[in-house]
């Protein structure tokens, strides 16, 4: 318990980085990470999901029994998973167009329910929100960096998130590898940063 | 026992906090969802199939809802042609290979034609089933048909070429304007009452 606040939030970025350190939410880091903007997107709605649920599982660690801990969970995440879905309709209906069923899947997303069980169930709620914030960030910083990987190989192309579109590799010279934006694409490339970051000691 | 009545406590009122939360956010994002969908996904579909049309430019403010029962409704847009409102477009879905497809379709209420359909929301396969949004070849063959009988593809027996190698979404694309055709039968009286305001 001696850690303070700040480490909470940085083991998220690097020493426990989601998908990477900790291999989960993998069902979304496959399916989405088709642009940098997608991958981005869907990492800053599961970031919301995060911090709102760990802030709420905390404040109320007290009063949830043992037993039913885990359907309290559920229900504290399936709110926020509505909640932030009914917002992206509402105001960034495109993206929202383009992640379509992954949104409504956070519900089920390992991270989201184990970061409530493993942290914000056992600490008090200042340290369970920088919890989340890092655990969050560092999953967005991973899903952008694989949609980077896959968009730029694949198509030659680098959508600045919320922003335009630049043509980092010209078609002049360049054949995209239309692969890597493809499902298959997705588990070599997400397979190919594991084992980078495997030859990187994290502590 | 006591450990019982608290478990059952707490996840009551934490279901019903959050029933509660839920209703009102859902209360105040539906109209600004409402915009975005009509912005999105109506609006490009309506531009191509009401190109002729005098008044495309406020179609969209013309627009009114019909209510069909059951807490649903259509929403229609009424097309002017030479001054009269001519023709009614409005949306209906159904299912396609990739997850819901939702299909605009235009009526000439004199003669109870099709004036044009274009598909508004569609996650089929690229390369194949999305050419139903994006290439003109199956929504053209609507044109003109009359819209009060049951559409198929030839490999059902019916008269629609499907789109080749996306025969499900073809049959998908079918299937919505049948289901159009039959709302369309209920709700023509009301429409015929509402378009005299115009």
């Amino acid at each position: 318990m001696a850690k303070t606040l700040t480490q909470e939030f940085t083991k998220g970025l690097w020493q426990e980085i989601p998908p990477f350190r900790l291999v989960l939410g993998l069902c979304p880091a496959l399916g989405v990470t088709t642009t940098v903007q997608n991958g981005v997107g869907m990492g800053l709605a599961t970031t919301f999901v995060l911090v709102c649920a760990n802030l709420l599982v905390s404040v109320l660690r007290k009063v949830i029994p043992a037993k039913v801990r885990i359907a309290c969970f559920i229900v504290v995440i399936a709110t926020f998973v509505t909640l932030v879905g009914m917002l992206m309709q509402a105001f960034t209906y495109p993206l929202y167009g383009m992640l379509g069923i992954f949104i409504p899947l956070i519900v089920v997303n390992c991270i989201v329910l184990g970061r409530a069980e493993a942290f914000a169930y056992k600490n008090p709620v200042l340290p369970s929100i920088a919890d989340g914030l890092g655990i969050g960030l560092g999953f967005t910083m991973a899903l952008g960096a694989l949609g980077a990987v896959r968009e730029v190989i694949g198509t030659g192309c680098f959508t600045v998130p919320f922003g335009p579109t630049l043509t980092i590799l010209s078609a002049d010279w360049y054949t995209p590898f239309a692969f890597m934006v493809q499902a298959p694409g997705a588990f070599i490339g997400l397979g190919l940063m594991l084992c980078l970051m495997n030859l990187v000691p994290s502590k | 026992m006591n450990d019982m009545v608290k478990m059952v406590v707490v996840l009551t009122l934490l279901a019903a906090a959050s029933g509660f939360l839920l209703s009102f956010a859902e209360q105040k994002t539906a109209p600004l969802i409402e915009m975005q969908v009509l912005n999105n996904e109506q609006w490009p579909t309506l531009q191509t199939i009401f190109k002729d049309a005098d008044n495309l430019d406020t179609l969209v403010d013309q627009r009114f809802k019909i209510d069909l029962g059951d807490d649903e409704n259509v929403t229609i847009f009424p097309g002017v042609y030479n001054g009269e409102p001519k023709a009614v477009a409005f949306e209906a879905k159904s299912t396609g290979f990739g997850g819901p497809l939702g299909v605009m379709v235009a009526v000439n209420l004199d003669t109870d034609e099709m004036v044009a359909i274009g598909v508004t929301v569609s996650q089929e396969t690229p390369g194949f089933g999305s050419r139903a949004k994006d290439e003109p070849d199956l929504a053209n063959q609507f044109k003109g048909l009359g819209l009060l009988q049951s559409f198929s593809v030839k490999a059902d027996g019916g008269d629609i070429d499907a789109i080749t190698g996306a025969t499900v979404t073809s049959r998908a694309v079918c299937a919505a304007v049948t289901s159009a055709g039959e709302t369309y039968k209920s709700i023509k009286p009301e429409i015929l009452e509402k378009v005299k305001a115009i």
